[in-house]
């Protein structure tokens, strides 16, 4: 490719060009920290009660007594927004946790043994991405019923596919180098070549891809809770805020706006974090 | 003195990478007559095929050039786009070193003749599909016709080749440029590309430039021949007078590399020991003098400059005896 | 080629064994009975009992199992508990509203995603560029429903021009069909089209790296022909499987959109049989967008093997 490596001399420093931790990262960082902040600390702060339904103070703009307002039942909309991110914080998080778990562990043993584990792994998944993600987990939650365990449950189910591809990928990657021949030359058990050698190596491009899943499941769980399937009333999400929130848009739009803005900021963070953290470590792309 | 088709003057090409700029042309200058043919040799590095994509004006844009290049008298730096448009692909032609990458894999073979013909010579579809089938056929390709509505991988790489040719020819350009044009085929294959393209080059009367890293392939079929190394004309001469009465270390060192025929079977190759200069370290001396057999201090000092008699110049300190030179791996 | 395809089919079929073994297990998933959640308030012991003989409720898994699947492989997915309407009937009926959203949508998104991403790559990394792969990046994180309420209120409640809910059918009056889609389809386009734009420009970023672009250029081809014919299309393959694929997904339908904008389509089927509890209009809807989802990604497979002459043909 004579004439590519002409053109790719001068080309050499848009592609080896990763995305250098700026400001806008370092933002999204402390966007997340701050929401995480808010989630964890929601009791102690000064805040109203969510469920605190005024019938006197409805729909009411952002004021001194409401930092974001009221909703159509008088309840503080800060108040609701801080424990909203309780749920999908929650949700999105303990659901990418467990298809981290679930998915690498299925990911690293099909890429280690190959051979009928492998296809018998590859084939579930297949069958589990053949329907429609939303649809499924629709679903299923109608079917099992609607409370946060099933919620997380089922979401997880859903992400445990494609963390399987990225553990089976990155195991696949350096399962035939040489330390690992090395290490089982050695006599390790397979146990111990799992977690010493490859265990190690998978992790980091797993828990990359898990931040940017995080992303995805608030935003699964973000859609559940709109159709009034997600979390389950009267506790509040993001979702179920913005639903409520559709009604009133010609008379008191802050109601959708306010969740909307703060789901929408929340879910980019964690995108670009990922996508930062994952441009960064990824050996392709590092590579000129 | 007439004016020659291709002039090029003391061009320099510095190009920015990540490693500092990198010069890849440090001053070339060469003269190609109508309808004659240059040899351009030189090993991988040596700036060769960045001279033809400098002529062709077809550097990257961060690319630094200064000198000149004319074109039947014109310069073609300070043509605009179009008119450089207008003469690629029509005066000057390029053929690639692997038809396997510089033909498009997802368009057929007839297409990619046509587009040139209807794009410089304004022919009406149905007549440039037409020219295209004799095109193929001219090149040495059977079944022209069925062949134009097939796609590059489907064809062998010599068959490739003789139709990167044919694109190359189909405008009847008055200069061509072969870079490499046999590097990626077989060893069959190639005599046959070659001696297709000496064919063509004296029925059109077109000028040609051959560019390649094998001494051999010039040798009775270019009528002139530069030697670079490290971006520089290292020797220039006509191609006889090179083979007999080579000056440069550097050529004597590229003929005595060739294994050739009548030599005793496991006759070890004589490669040239070391490796070419890195281009973005540009050392005070000759470029050559690391790896030269007969190099000495002075060589590291300065650069010398093109110097010689006539139509035969080398850029050496202690340049060979003048006597004809017998193909000796000895080197005396 | 044939025998190509061929073996795909083959596997296709345990493809969707699966999926029909899935969907009932998971309507299995139901805790308590299913007679008794389906009749809610209305049971009575005897509804219950009525129910669970015509369900066949009574029978193992493994039958029931059977029955249904011998059923729905003749088109009988069974019966609206609440209309007494055929599922399959039902799903007919929606089934060209979704398929109308669907196509608007893929039609915006690759309407503004195709150009974008050929201007993007041929500028890659101007500030242009910079600008709309950010914006891009940024349309990203906002999920469709978020889009579709912006949407509304801007143009519905703000500016009054286009409709909030609301559908009528294209056969009955074309214009105001469409005008009931815009915003609808908008959603779904403006949140799909920087994916694709995404994978055009990368994949032409690559493309125009390659030597036969080099090629083209010097034979002194217009920079547009370049650009529009060598570079786009070996660069289109991965942009067409991807559309194919969304298109597959979309057929779900874009539940959500068609529950904002009350549309009377697929998606919004599955949802009120969710929420009124028709558990058999429920799996049968399920079994059907699952089946078609495989068969979409099926035909998309197989087209991206008939598209790439280079797989066409085979090696030289």
């Amino acid at each position: 490719m004579a004439a590519a490596e002409m053109t790719g001399v001068t080309d050499a420093p848009r592609r080896a060009r990763r995305r250098s931790l700026g400001w806008v990262f370092w933002l999204a960082v402390v966007w997340i920290g701050v929401v995480l902040f808010g989630a964890l600390a929601a009791n102690l702060l000064p805040l109203e009660d969510p469920s605190k339904i005024s019938l006197l103070a409805r729909r009411q703009g952002p004021s001194a007594l409401h930092l974001f307002g009221t909703d159509h039942l008088g309840r503080d909309v800060l108040s609701r927004v801080v424990y909203g991110s309780r749920a999908s914080l929650a949700v999105g998080l303990i659901s990418a946790f467990l298809a981290l778990l679930a998915g690498g562990t299925l990911g690293l043993l099909a890429g280690y043994f190959r051979g009928r584990l492998e296809s018998l792994t590859m084939a579930a998944m297949d069958v589990l991405l053949a329907f429609p993600p939303l649809v499924l987990a629709l679903a299923i939650i109608a079917y099992l019923g609607q409370d946060m365990v099933n919620l997380t449950l089922t979401l997880a189910l859903l992400s445990v596919p494609a963390s399987t591809r990225v553990a089976r990928a990155s195991t696949l990657a350096i399962a035939e180098r040489e330390f690992v021949v090395a290490a089982r030359a050695l006599g390790a058990s397979h146990l111990r070549v799992m977690l010493r050698e490859l265990l190690p190596n998978v992790v980091l491009p797993l828990l990359v891809y898990t931040l940017i899943l995080v992303a995805v499941l608030i935003v699964g769980e973000g859609v559940l809770s709109f159709l009034g399937l997600g979390v389950p009333p009267p506790m509040a999400s993001w979702g179920s805020m913005m639903s409520e929130g559709r009604e009133q848009l010609d008379v008191a739009p802050h109601i959708a706006f306010i969740p909307a803005i703060v789901m929408f900021l929340t879910v980019l963070s964690f995108n670009l974090v990922g996508d930062t953290l994952r441009s960064m470590t990824d050996p392709r792309r590092a590579a000129l | 003195m007439t004016l020659a088709l291709l002039e090029v003057d003391n061009l320099c090409v510095e190009l920015p990478t990540v490693r500092g700029p990198l010069r890849a042309l440090a001053g070339v200058s060469l003269r190609l007559e109508r309808g004659r043919s240059l040899g351009v040799v030189g090993e991988s590095g040596s700036g060769k095929t960045m001279l033809s994509r400098a002529i062709l004006q077809l550097l990257p844009p961060r690319a630094k050039v200064s000198g000149s290049t004319r074109f039947d008298g014109k310069t073609l730096q300070a043509l605009a786009p179009e008119a450089l448009r207008a003469l690629r692909g029509k005066e000057i032609a390029v053929v690639f070193q692997d038809p396997m990458t510089s033909l498009n894999p997802v368009l057929t073979i007839g297409s990619q003749i046509v587009e040139t013909l209807l794009e410089h010579l304004g022919l009406a579809a149905s007549a440039a599909r037409l020219r295209a089938v004799e095109l193929l056929a001219s090149v040495g390709i059977p079944e022209p016709e069925r062949r134009a509505g097939q796609y590059p991988h489907q064809l062998s790489g010599g068959m490739r080749q003789r139709v990167a040719i044919a694109i190359a020819l189909s405008c009847e350009p008055r200069l061509l440029l072969a870079d490499e044009p046999t590097t990626a085929l077989d060893v069959t294959v190639q005599a046959q590309i070659l001696d297709l393209l000496a064919r063509e080059r004296s029925r059109r009367n077109m000028a040609m430039m051959l560019i390649t890293h094998d001494l051999g392939i010039v040798a009775g079929r270019t009528d002139a021949v530069i030697v670079m190394y490290a971006g520089r004309v290292m020797e220039r001469a006509a191609t006889r007078v090179l083979f007999k009465q080579m000056r440069h270390p550097y050529t004597e060192a590229l003929l005595a590399a060739i294994p050739k025929v009548e030599d005793a079977p496991h006759t070890p190759l004589a490669a040239i020991g070391g490796t070419p200069p890195d281009p973005t370290r540009p050392a005070p001396g000759c470029p050559f003098a690391p790896r030269c057999r007969y190099g000495r201090d002075d060589c590291r000092e300065a650069m010398p400059g093109l110097a010689g008699l006539g139509d035969h110049q080398f850029a050496c300190w202690h340049p060979l005896a003048q006597r004809p030179l017998p193909w000796r791996r000895d080197g005396r | 080629m044939l025998r190509f395809i061929g073996r795909r089919v083959l596997y296709l079929v345990p493809v969707l064994l699966a999926v029909t073994l899935l969907t009932f297990m998971v309507a299995s998933l139901l805790p308590g009975d299913l007679a008794l959640a389906m009749l809610g308030d209305q049971a009575t012991p005897e509804n219950v009992a009525a129910l669970r003989s015509k369900l066949g409720l009574d029978l193992p898994a493994w039958q029931r199992y059977l029955h249904w699947l011998s059923g729905v492989v003749v088109g009988d997915f069974g019966q609206s508990h609440r209309t007494g309407e055929m599922v399959l009937h039902a799903i007919a009926n929606r089934l060209p509203v979704s398929i109308e959203l669907m196509l608007l949508a893929q039609l915006g998104a690759l309407v503004v995603g195709v150009p974008l991403g050929i201007l993007c790559a041929a500028r890659a990394d101007s500030t242009l560029d910079r600008v709309l792969s950010g914006g891009a990046f940024g349309l990203l994180s906002m999920p469709s429903f978020m889009l579709a309420i912006l949407l509304i209120f801007a143009f519905s409640v703000h500016l009054g021009v286009l409709p909030a809910t609301g559908y009528t059918p294209f056969t009955q009056d074309p214009v105001a069909n469409l005008v009931s889609m815009v915003l609808p389809a908008a959603s779904l386009a403006l949140v799909e089209w920087p994916a694709l734009m995404r994978i055009l420009r990368s994949d032409m970023i690559t493309t125009l790296q390659e030597d036969f672009i080099a090629m083209a250029k010097a034979k002194g081809l217009k920079r547009r022909r370049i650009l529009f014919v060598h570079a786009l299309k070996p660069s289109s393959f991965t942009l067409v499987t991807v559309t194919g694929l969304n298109v597959g997904r979309l057929i779900g339908g874009a539940l959500v959109i068609e529950t904002i904008f009350a549309l009377p389509g697929l998606g919004r089927l599955l949802i009120e049989a969710i929420y009124s509890r028709d558990f058999i209009v429920l799996q049968g809807g399920v079994l059907f967008v699952a089946v078609a989802y495989v068969l979409v990604n099926f035909i998309v497979d197989l087209l991206y093997t008939v598209l790439d002459p280079r797989i066409r043909h085979g090696r030289g």
